[in-house]
């Protein structure tokens, strides 16, 4: 894979070891900020996944920025690791190419300088610029790409991804690329149904809030996707935060110490969103994760004062949930320093 | 196209096939490729009937790899609310219309070992396309398919044509009918079988199925209901603060976009739940045609489909 960084747009970054991930001051202020008032507790958040904001994480279906190249050199650290983050059992082949057609016709006509795509019929010529790929193949015939349709193309694409099969009136996750991933394991729940992988998730059932999603996505229609926002803490910004790799990521939540939360904690945001797929009547589910440490986050005066708020408060069991109920002492008196007590201004933007 | 989920369109064809189907072809407007579909799936097609705006689901029949048009067949009901009529009456070749993306309520299980399809009469167009989706793939399948006679069996020569013995026929008129018991008796391990069709077969199959010791999720089955007409009644919706009569042959649903309020739907059929609304006040009766809840679950939740439901009394008052 040559990648070329020399573009000047793209980082040359880790995501492990010495974490040299950072973000430019432009990538801060575009952060996905998911908090629209000063609480926090579970809603069925979804909302039509249209294009947003110009500059934002929502301008486009499929955000590409300063990290996408890092990004996709970490991917195949993991998967060259552990080959089972990416699986796709035998009847989803068809929504892999109805997930390579949708992420290359949109990043082909949203993001023209770095990818291209021509057809002449089944015949196909994708260019990623940025990672160096020029790849001639034919559309529905998996001899013709080096990997399966959706292993090739989320290889060249920041999140993780699902394909959700639907029937019996639920969802299957019948195949998925999982490398950055906030504690769950694809190995583990595929092949599972929309209830079951929800499982673990403390008082959302008690809502009723899967059985209304559920109803909800099962409806979910060609050409209109929807999103919604999740989000937890991590230290340090490792993406591949996995169940397989606990023990390596695990023991560092006890190494956070007073002087070390603006550095080394970040709040992990997850952009999801869901695209009915055309010829497998599937669903894919993106799930594309920002991290901004601290020290960074509270450079947005209003973000820093929100964020205090909603850890304060924050219901305990999500705290638990989330894998910080331990360290919240320590990020509430952090974040106390940027929150002067002054009212907050509605939605989840910055002020300008 | 993300968030644009209606397809303007052009009618390039409407072939009469025989005494009750005609059939329509579209094209995209602007002469780009419509969005792929899966085999099995509709869209709607909108109608400026007489003042009503319709919206009537029809099945694609065209070869789902095919992007340049799509094709559906209609077929006329001369005592239904007068959609089938328009379209054999009204909609002409090089006329524009609008049309939903394709949406699917009828998917083929891809990991059956063999597919038994069994249509009668105008429900054979789902499964034309689930065939022309399975041809040259891996799959087993098979038809079985019932009309009342072969002049009104539409595209039975075609089919046999194309798929030989794997195309089983029964016609009303010489007597002959699908040994189903026999049939589903017969089927191996990991087959699924899938109906559409008028309603009793819908049953029969179901129930035939059931006695045969079917598990539930190899029984697949496309029902549509069309709103039922009926006698006029008086509505209010309390949010929006309007007041106004449903007519016999306009649904409730249609209704109330008639009057200007944005409400949500997806079927039309009462098949979904999307158009669910809260009773605020009823003194009469709520005729539930829905097949989505249990009948006593309405009384509970005090709801009502306004795509397929009616009413009968002294006042309605809903929450929209």
């Amino acid at each position: 894979m040559g990648i070329n960084i020399k573009d000047g747009f793209f980082s040359d970054e880790t995501f492990r070891e010495d974490f040299t991930y950072k973000n430019s001051p432009q990538a801060i202020k575009r952060f996905p900020f998911p908090f629209d008032r000063d609480d926090y507790m579970y809603a069925v958040n979804l909302e039509p996944h249209t294009k947003g904001r110009e500059g934002s994480v929502f301008e486009f279906a499929f955000d590409v920025d300063e990290h996408y190249v890092s990004e996709m050199r970490d991917r195949a650290m993991v998967l060259s690791e552990d080959p089972l983050r990416c699986q796709s059992l035998p009847h989803m082949t068809l929504a892999g190419w109805d997930l390579l057609e949708l992420i290359m016709v949109s990043k082909a006509r949203d993001y023209p300088k770095w990818f291209s795509l021509t057809k002449d019929g089944n015949q196909w010529h994708w260019i990623n610029r940025p990672m160096g790929i020029d790849q001639k193949f034919t559309f529905l015939d998996e001899t013709t790409l080096p990997y399966g349709p959706m292993e090739y193309i989320t290889r060249q694409t920041q999140g993780d991804f699902s394909l959700q099969d639907e029937r019996d009136g639920n969802l299957w996750m019948d195949a998925g690329m999982i490398t950055s991933q906030a504690d769950w394991s694809l190995d583990f729940d595929i092949g599972m149904n929309f209830m079951e992988w929800h499982a673990p998730v403390p008082l959302a059932h008690e809502k009723g809030i899967f059985d209304r999603a559920l109803k909800y996505l099962l409806n979910l229609r060609l050409g209109a996707p929807v999103r919604r926002y999740n989000w937890t803490m991590t230290i340090d910004p490792l993406l591949d935060t996995a169940p397989e790799t606990y023990p390596i990521w695990g023991p560092t939540r006890a190494t956070l110490e007073k002087g070390n939360v603006g550095e080394r904690m970040n709040l992990r945001v997850e952009v999801q969103a869901l695209f009915r797929l055309p010829r497998s009547n599937a669903i894919a589910f993106s799930i594309r994760c920002y991290l901004v440490r601290f020290e960074d986050l509270v450079t947005v005066p209003k973000w820093g004062r929100r964020l205090h708020r909603v850890i304060k408060e924050l219901h305990p069991d999500l705290a638990v949930y989330k894998g910080f109920l331990r360290n919240r002492p320590l990020m509430v008196e952090y974040l106390a320093q940027f929150d002067d007590g002054a009212p907050t201004s509605p939605g989840c933007w910055p002020d300008e | 196209m993300i968030g644009d989920t209606k397809i303007k369109v052009r009618v390039t064809d409407a072939v009469t096939i025989n005494p009750l189907i005609k059939q329509f072809r579209f094209v995209s407007c602007d002469g780009s490729d419509l969005p792929a579909f899966s085999s099995g799936a509709h869209i709607f097609v909108e109608m400026e009937d007489n003042g009503t705006r319709r919206l009537n689901q029809y099945s694609l029949m065209s070869t789902p790899e095919d992007l340049s048009c799509y094709t559906i067949s209609v077929r006329r009901d001369d005592v239904g609310r007068g959609g089938s009529v328009f379209m054999h009456n009204s909609v002409k070749p090089g006329m524009e219309m609008v049309i939903s993306h394709p949406i699917n309520f009828f998917p083929l299980d891809v990991r059956a070992r063999k597919h038994l399809f069994v249509a009668g009469g105008i429900g054979i167009t789902p499964f034309i396309a689930h065939m022309a989706q399975l041809l040259g793939q891996d799959h087993k399948f098979e038809l079985h398919y019932s009309a009342r006679s072969h002049g009104l069996g539409a595209y039975v020569d075609h089919l046999k044509d194309i798929y030989g013995s794997k195309v089983h026929c029964y016609f009303d008129d010489k007597n002959q009918k699908i040994n189903l018991e026999n049939l589903l008796r017969g089927q191996a391990i990991g087959t699924h079988v899938y109906v559409c069709g008028p309603k009793p077969m819908i049953s029969w199959v179901r129930q035939t199925a059931e006695q045969c010791g079917w598990p539930d999720q190899a029984v697949h089955y496309e029902e549509f209901l069309a709103p039922p007409t009926g006698k006029p009644f008086v509505v209010e919706l309390a949010r929006s603060k309007k007041i106004f009569t449903v007519s016999t042959n306009q649904s409730l649903l249609e209704a109330i976009e008639a009057a200007g309020v944005d409400a949500p739907y997806l079927c039309r059929g009462g098949a979904c739940g999307q158009c669910i609304t809260n009773v605020v006040s009823c003194d009469g009766e709520i005729e539930h045609n829905d097949h989505w809840f249990e009948p006593d679950e309405h009384n509970e939740f005090g709801t009502i489909m306004p795509c397929v439901s009616r009413f009968c009394g002294k006042s309605l008052v809903l929450d929209r």
